[in-house]
């Protein structure tokens, strides 16, 4: 319970709350849109150069378990979000596919609130993780739209949309950053690391705001979608999450590394994910994959996934 | 004043995923510019996967009467079904028609 209230009471948290309650109250307040992408492209780069730097000083062996760990995370969440979708959600194909591509890739902001949860908490964790964000992004996108394929229901373009995933900007920007990172090592980033270290949990939280306006908005539309997919949108986090903590510890990752694994795993992702979905299934329903993922999971997570994925990891791996 | 003549203004109004598309697409159908502008605005769509990740695009083409029923049969037939597009076209007076067709 401790965990629970302390996760909340976050400048980054209570930023995404602000969001929310300013679209509520009708306020005028909005994130103008060049900063809002000023801002992704800065948090990804950061993420992305700090993870390369923790690559460039980890031995390869320590990373191939997690990576392939990762890999197999990004197969299996899509199928299973695609299965619990049609036979519980009772969606249609190319809808069930549409949202298993955003439950298979990952939510990037997700994954930073997971690290600055972890960190609060005093536990160390795994430089290189930033890395595994990268592995798990597109993997899943491409297994869910093959699920469309595969039942008749992709009318766009197969090759527009895997060139959408792939060279997405936060894709671009985070294998870019990563490989930045790595080819530089700790030492030549510290000219730019004021920039890219002192100001990103500010400019975060800006981020957080926009996207709380946003997952206001999509709140609205949450009691149309109906209470079984309000159910799986809380579910599908906590059985991904539970996975990927279990598949971390496996793997070898720290507790703490475990808890983010498992919040990267049980998130929603609503940058890639959206853009390629239009792109391969026209026909799928935004209002269902876009309310999931901002309106529901994102949220979810925020507040009860990545404490209880924090406890799970810490009580899993005396087991394990 | 010079000599006006008279073109036809197509205009096409579509989220943004189909930015790239549109201008290929009119290129296609003979186009010789476009002008594009980002765009707000409501309709009978509701929502939309780039709601929140930008407005819509606007794309204004002068063209001949005959490319321009090309382009808006192409739109409707390929864009009309499932994605949140609108097509129309207009007469307009042009200096230097030569700079738009042939």
């Amino acid at each position: 319970m401790n965990a629970l209230a302390e996760n909340l009471i976050s400048p980054v948290v209570l930023c995404f709350v602000l969001g929310i309650v300013a679209r509520w109250v009708k306020s005028d307040l909005a994130v103008p849109e060049p900063i809002y992408q000023g801002l992704s492209i800065y948090l990804l780069l950061a993420i992305g150069l700090k993870g390369g730097s923790a690559l460039a000083v980890t031995p390869f062996d320590e990373l191939l378990l997690p990576g392939v760990v990762t890999l197999v995370l990004g197969l299996i969440t899509p199928v299973s979000a695609f299965f619990l979708m049609r036979r519980f959600g009772r969606l249609g194909v190319e809808d069930a596919a549409a949202v298993a591509a955003h439950y298979g890739s990952v939510s990037v902001v997700t994954f930073l609130a997971a690290v600055e949860a972890v960190k609060r908490t005093g536990v160390e964790t795994e430089g290189y993780l930033p890395a595994l964000v990268a592995v798990l992004e597109v993997p899943g996108i491409i297994v869910a739209l093959l699920f469309a394929s595969g039942g008749g229901g992709t009318k766009g373009s197969w090759k527009k949309a895997l060139h959408e995933v792939v060279t997405g900007k936060s894709i671009v920007l985070l294998l870019g950053g990563l490989l930045i990172g790595w080819a530089c090592g700790p030492e030549k980033l510290t000219d730019v690391q004021p920039f890219f270290a002192a100001a990103f949990k500010g400019a975060l939280c800006i981020f957080m705001i926009e996207l709380g306006l946003a997952a206001g908005k999509r709140l609205r539309d949450a009691g149309k979608a109906g209470v079984r997919l309000l159910v799986l949108g809380c579910v599908i986090p906590v059985l991904h999450g539970a996975l990927g903590v279990a598949a971390g510890l496996l793997a070898g990752l720290s507790p703490g590394g475990a808890a983010i694994l498992g919040a990267m795993a049980g998130s929603a992702s609503y940058i890639a994910a959206p853009a390629a979905v239009r792109v391969a299934l026209p026909g799928a329903n935004p209002a269902y994959y876009l309310t999931l993922a901002l309106g529901i999971t994102f949220p979810f997570n925020l507040a009860i996934g990545i404490p209880l994925f924090q406890t799970l990891a810490k009580h899993l791996d005396s087991w394990l | 004043m010079a000599l006006k003549q008279t073109l036809r203004k197509v205009t096409i109004i579509a989220e943004r995923v189909l930015r790239d598309d549109l201008i290929e697409l009119v290129k296609a159908k003979g186009a010789k510019g476009w002008t594009l502008a980002m765009v707000e605005g409501e309709g009978s769509r509701g929502i939309r996967a780039s709601e929140w990740e930008g407005r819509n695009v606007q794309l204004d083409t002068l063209v001949s009467p005959e490319v321009a029923d090309m382009i808006m049969d192409e739109v409707g037939s390929r864009y009309f079904k499932d994605w949140s597009v609108i097509v129309y076209v207009a007469d307009v007076e042009v200096l230097r028609k030569d700079k738009y067709v042939g």
